[in-house]
């Protein structure tokens, strides 16, 4: 069973969004495959419930299937696409229900879903992301933490921290563009194109 | 008013706008090509936190249930039967693909002509190499060339990780290679690709400044590089 699947794991993101954009299943089914576990993971984190995580990634994955054809590669990679997807949907939902949010989620067990090739590479990018996360300053860290972890507004943020709006979107910008700097060598990207052999 | 709209670009990368400020920083979005670039950037950056969560696998029904409502969705496409092994569904798939010449991906008459039958044998991970990973005192050095890592731990043994990387052609092999600075290459084993992710232990040591890389060579490896490195990393 893994052979076509793997001829089709060759094709890189933007290509399989394209063959969903021309109702080829298959390709859903890759794109899954490649991100459905950070994407369950991330409406887990915001959600901390975990079916209504299961409808979230639901939702974005049928957002993904039905508007692949509006798919810009030009503005920006595939992957970030799709788990903006899944992240703007957990962010209804938790907002809708008025979950209490952003407390640590509590001690999950490591568990197996792609073989321990996979969960060593998972725990490589999880480790990079969070160092460089611990290099942010504190009120960046917290206020990227709580606004896309947390799914507060950046004026629920200003209320709950006690500043000025202002003084929570510097510390967004700051954190983002800083966050941005210390994730930039190459050679770790969450996306990627197929390395020929040709 | 718009000059209040070019910062909310963080603000709405995170989704920490209310819908009443986000549908007014979209609509700013359409006219403003500098907020457009920064959100691209911002975006992606945004989207890295994803990965830094830590939590359990889907459960397996999660993929079947998006399947089966996405299959539901597209009534214009001939429903494949869901119950049929996955070999059978995604050939009828690649085919009806291949079929139609609007995809413009050079790679498929590539995808369709390599040979199927270099079937990597199931190969337990080396169950040494993850420690190396995991390890973190391991220095780890992203690779040029690819996608993907040289993990080096105190000793100097080393794991190359590499990402989507395209099963070796028929005949042919990867072969890792470990050049010491101001040495010969020394042969660091073979590796088949085809995976997900790639894991292979070295089985040379690596000390400071060597170059870790890989080339295609002939099936059963050679004792020289014969070609150009696809990829390589300096410790």
């Amino acid at each position: 069973m893994f052979k076509v699947k793997r001829e089709l794991a060759h094709l890189s993101d933007e290509a399989l969004v394209a063959l969903a954009a021309r109702s080829e299943q298959a390709a859903l089914e890759e794109l899954y495959d490649r991100y459905g576990r950070a994407a369950y993971g991330l409406a887990l984190r915001v959600l901390r419930d975990a079916a209504l995580a299961e409808d979230a990634v639901q939702e974005a994955f049928l957002a993904v299937w039905r508007t692949a054809p509006r798919f810009v590669p030009e503005r920006g990679a595939a992957s970030a696409w799709i788990l903006t997807l899944v992240h703007r949907r957990a962010v209804d939902v938790v907002r809708r229900e008025q979950r209490r949010r952003a407390e640590p989620l509590e001690q999950v067990m490591e568990q197996g879903g792609g073989g321990a090739d996979e969960e060593a590479w998972l725990r490589l990018q999880r480790e990079r992301v969070q160092a460089a996360l611990q290099q942010l300053p504190d009120p960046q860290r917290e206020a990227l933490e709580l606004a896309y972890y947390g799914g507060f507004t950046q004026s629920e943020l200003a209320e709950r921290l006690g500043q000025p709006i202002g003084t929570i979107k510097s510390r967004m910008f700051a954190g983002l563009a800083r966050l941005r700097e210390l994730l930039g060598e190459p050679g770790m990207e969450t996306s990627w194109t197929p390395i020929s052999t040709t | 008013m718009d000059a209040d709209l070019h910062d909310l670009t963080a603000a709405y990368a995170l989704d920490a706008l209310d819908a009443d400020e986000a549908d007014a920083y979209e609509a700013h979005l359409a006219r403003c090509g500098p907020c457009r670039a920064e959100l691209a950037t911002l975006g992606e950056t945004a989207t890295a936190l994803a990965w830094a969560v830590e939590a359990p696998a889907p459960p397996e029904r999660l993929r079947a249930r998006i399947l089966d409502a996405a299959g539901a969705e597209r009534t214009n496409v001939v429903p494949l039967p869901q119950r049929r092994p996955w070999l059978l569904r995604a050939t009828a798939g690649l085919a009806a693909v291949a079929a139609c010449a609007a995809v413009g991906f050079g790679v498929w008459a590539g995808l369709l002509s390599r040979s199927l039958s270099s079937e990597r044998s199931a190969r337990a991970t080396d169950a040494r190499a993850v420690e190396i990973l995991a390890d973190r005192a391991s220095r780890r050095v992203p690779l040029a060339g690819g996608a993907g890592v040289v993990a080096i731990d105190p000793t100097g043994q080393g794991v190359l990780v590499v990402r989507r990387l395209a099963g070796a052609p028929s005949g042919k092999t990867y072969e890792a290679w470990v050049i010491p600075r101001g040495g010969a290459p020394k042969p660091a084993g073979l590796f088949a690709g085809g995976g997900q992710t790639t894991v292979v232990r070295l089985k040379e040591p690596v000390p400071r400044g060597a170059v870790v890389a890989a080339t295609v060579e002939r099936a059963g490896g050679v004792g020289a590089p014969t070609q150009a490195p696809l990829f390589s990393a300096r410790s």
